[in-house]
């Protein structure tokens, strides 16, 4: 051991990696220190001389504007606070029904291009090719100001939908459900149904694991769901009533109103998104090998289980995580609702909230520590699932 | 037991293969197996024949037979009772074409945005031709020699020569590009660098790398431009007050080298650890070892997310819109407000132009995406 070390060729410190190492990081921190530090005074310089008190002390300073989608209790005497939970819980609504529905439309979509029917598998290739080379910013302005603001304007005009409905220039008007007395009961036994549900599916997977036994688990799971809060509300004489809408003076009155702007919003983005999520499955779907199929068929299962107990278990492995970011990326872009003023966080926050408080720093960095917790929380999910599916290799 | 030795017929070539029956070959065959193949399929391929002669016909009327193809002002595109259906103005697009293209550039300097145009073209052609002869000069051409005397064309040369065009006049077409080529020029050594320090060995350095990338891919673009473009001036002392386009410009920059650092990560991690490792065994250093050695195999093999990710850029350019920089799609939007050619087609014509434009560029550089990626496979399969 001494020989090795004594023929050890002696180092300078200069060529040492180690000494090196530690002096670039030592000179990196110290760059990033000094910006830092020039960037903070520069700010409270800047900011002494504009007079603009800087921390948060408007946040519970009176807002004193109108918004005109409210999802929570809002008025313009509430706090710039409660905007900006108001924009929060905006954005967090389009994103959530986006997701929803940008999820079925692409499954459809991705399945459709791989279909077997020639016309049916391109039309859905064209879908996909021309809507992700269009940018979503101009296929929002176009459904917003071509299409939208192109319905008529006057009341007698709208559109009425089937149902009880209207739509025109300011809005898609829908009769709006109200629970009577006894509907409380068949909320609760809705939630008993999805209970019972539930310990019924894990019940019969445990027999099933055991003795193989299998049940028609989704005819007893959708009985359990639907029947129960159908017999209670039959026994409290259906007590749910409609406030229909009818055309006012000026606007179409009651109902649930929902604004053109949300509409754009919703369409722009699940048309977009869903673009994005056939891709993503059709390459999940092909991910699984024609093995895995050929060896279902000769097993004797037909096309619909051998889809479904081999194809896609072994498919959403693949998909799931290109599908959650294409999730977020839909959160991400509803910030584009600042360009049809659809009332979100950033069109509420960093548009009018920063416009009248002039708090740049604050306004900014709280919006984006917003989006970066939803982010964050998100993959921490998928680094969680993701363990939990990686292929156990022996 | 006699055999029979004398063959009355002995066939000398095969007998020729009788056809296929004509409804599994040909244009019959192939409608069914490929559109008839059972009912739910026919049930199929009527839905989207219909959805088909729903859309085409009428997209076609709206763009080329019904349009509007001269014009002087909004008269021409009004439904008269002789011309009941209006299609596409595009009377309007010709009309506003420099605007759209231009901006609010002085009308005898736009040479110079035709001059830069082609620069970038013949920067692009050499950079994107596979088999161009020296690449390496097309990459000094591009990354170091364009971005500046671009700069000094489209601006103007400090001591005389060309007259100074302030970036509030510039607009259209020539900010999209800017903005574009700006992002790409910028973000793909940015990104390397990014992708780097994300892999390199000391803590400090995977840190912040790790922190800019995570915390940029974790927000929107539109908060990013945001904090460009009013954080920004905050941090910086007042004197230097950066122009409105330049803070646009850095924000799209930073964006897109967090996307291409994990883009370039992606193509680093593909490249075998013996390569690494050969590289330090024949005593090269750390720089030369990924000059030399990594980085080509691994940019090579990233080309085709390099150019889907600047498709993704390209598209993201749109967004300085918000932050009031007049890009192509500001500029349609401001003349599609203009009461000389207010008409009810007017806005669908000018988004219809701006997503014939978008779509051509994106579709290109896809396909192109697409052609490295074949042209690669090829050379693995070899």
């Amino acid at each position: 051991m001494d020989a090795a070390d004594s023929t050890k060729p002696k180092v300078s410190p200069l060529y040492d990696p180690k000494v090196r190492g530690i002096a670039y990081q030592v000179a990196l921190c110290a760059l990033i220190g000094v910006l830092v530090y020039g960037a903070i005074s520069n700010a409270i310089e800047n900011l002494t001389r504009a007079k603009i008190a800087s921390g948060f002390g408007f946040w519970t300073t009176t807002a004193g504007f109108d918004i005109n989608q409210t999802l929570i209790e809002y008025s313009n005497i509430s706090t710039y606070g409660r905007a900006f939970w108001v924009g929060l819980l905006n954005t967090l609504l389009v994103a959530a029904l986006g997701i929803v529905f940008a999820t079925i439309l692409g499954f459809a979509i991705g399945i459709a291009r791989l279909s077997r029917n020639w016309l049916l598998a391109r039309m859905a290739g064209v879908y996909v090719e021309v809507i992700r080379n269009i940018p979503l910013l101009l296929q929002l302005l176009f459904w917003y100001n071509a299409v939208l603001k192109a319905l008529p304007e006057q009341l007698q005009e709208s559109f009425i939908i089937p149902g009880g409905g209207f739509l025109n220039r300011r809005g898609l008007f829908l009769p709006q459900p109200v629970f009577g007395n006894g509907s409380g009961i068949a909320f609760v036994a809705l939630i008993l149904g999805i209970v019972a549900a539930i310990i019924f599916r894990i019940r019969i997977k445990r027999r099933h694991e055991q003795t193989g036994v299998r049940a028609p688990v989704f005819a007893i799971v959708l009985a359990l769901v639907v029947v129960p809060p159908l017999v209670a509300l039959a026994l409290a004489g259906f007590p749910i009533d409609f406030i229909y809408p009818y055309p006012g003076r000026f606007n179409i009155q009651g109902g649930i109103e929902i604004l053109p702007e949300f509409m754009a919003l919703l369409f722009g983005l699940v048309i977009y998104t869903a673009a994005f999520i056939a891709e993503v499955v059709r390459a999940g779907l092909f991910a699984v090998s024609r093995g895995q199929t050929e060896a279902a068929y000769s097993l004797g299962l037909p096309t619909g289980p051998t889809l479904r107990l081999v194809v896609i278990p072994q498919a959403m492995r693949v998909i799931i995580p290109p599908l959650t970011s294409q999730y977020l990326n839909l959160t991400k872009n509803s910030s584009l609702a600042v360009a049809i003023g659809y009332p979100d966080l950033v069109q509420i926050f960093t548009g009018t909230v920063l416009n009248q408080t002039g708090q740049a720093v604050e306004v900014v960095t709280l919006t984006m520590a917003v989006y970066l917790t939803i982010s964050l929380v998100t993959s921490l999910l998928m680094n969680l699932y993701d363990r939990r599916v990686a292929l156990v290799e022996r | 037991m006699t055999v029979a030795t004398q063959a009355a017929y002995v066939a000398s070539s095969p007998i020729p293969a009788i056809p296929p029956p004509s409804a599994h070959a040909g244009v019959i065959g192939w409608l069914r197996a490929n559109l008839f193949s059972s009912p739910f399929n026919v049930a199929l391929t009527i839905v989207c024949a219909l959805l088909i002669l729903w859309i085409v016909p009428s997209l076609l009327r709206f763009l080329l037979i019904d349009a509007v193809w001269t014009g002087a002002d909004r008269q021409a595109c009004l439904a008269t009772p002789e011309h009941p259906e209006v299609g596409a103005c595009w009377a309007f697009v010709r009309d506003r074409i420099n605007f759209f293209v231009y901006g609010f550039y002085p009308i005898d300097q736009r040479w110079r945005v035709d001059v830069f145009f082609a620069a970038l073209a013949f920067g692009v052609g050499w950079l994107t031709w596979l088999d161009a002869p020296r690449r390496d000069i097309c990459l000094i051409y591009f990354f170091a020699v364009l971005p500046i005397v671009s700069f000094l064309l489209l601006h103007g040369t400090p001591g005389g020569g060309l007259p100074l065009v302030e970036t509030a006049k510039w607009g259209g077409v020539l900010v999209t590009v800017v903005v574009a080529a700006v992002g790409i020029v910028v973000s793909l050594p940015l990104g390397v660098l990014l992708a780097l320090g994300r892999r390199s060995e000391m803590p400090a350095v995977r840190l912040f790398s790790v922190i800019f990338i995570e915390f940029v891919r974790g927000v929107p673009l539109i908060t990013v431009l945001f904090m460009a473009s009013v954080m920004l001036p905050l941090f910086l002392p007042d004197t230097w007050s950066p122009d409105k386009l330049l803070r646009a410009l850095v924000g799209v920059a930073l964006f897109s080298a967090a996307y291409m650092a994990e883009v370039v990560r992606a193509g680093l991690q593909a490249i075998p650890r013996g390569q690494h490792e050969a590289a330090m065994a024949v005593g090269l250093s750390y720089w030369k070892a990924m000059y030399l050695i990594i980085l080509p195999q691994a940019l090579k093999i990233t080309i085709p997310n390099i150019v889907n990710s600047a498709v993704g850029l390209f598209k993201d350019t749109t967004l300085v819109f918000i932050v009031g920089i007049f890009d192509l799609l500001k500029t349609v939007e401001a003349a599609r407000g203009d009461p000389q050619w207010a008409t009810p087609v007017t806005s669908t014509t000018g988004y219809a132009f701006v997503a014939i434009f978008y779509f051509l560029s994106c579709y290109a550089m896809s396909r192109y995406a697409r052609y490295v990626e074949a042209r690669l496979a090829q050379g693995d399969r070899r």
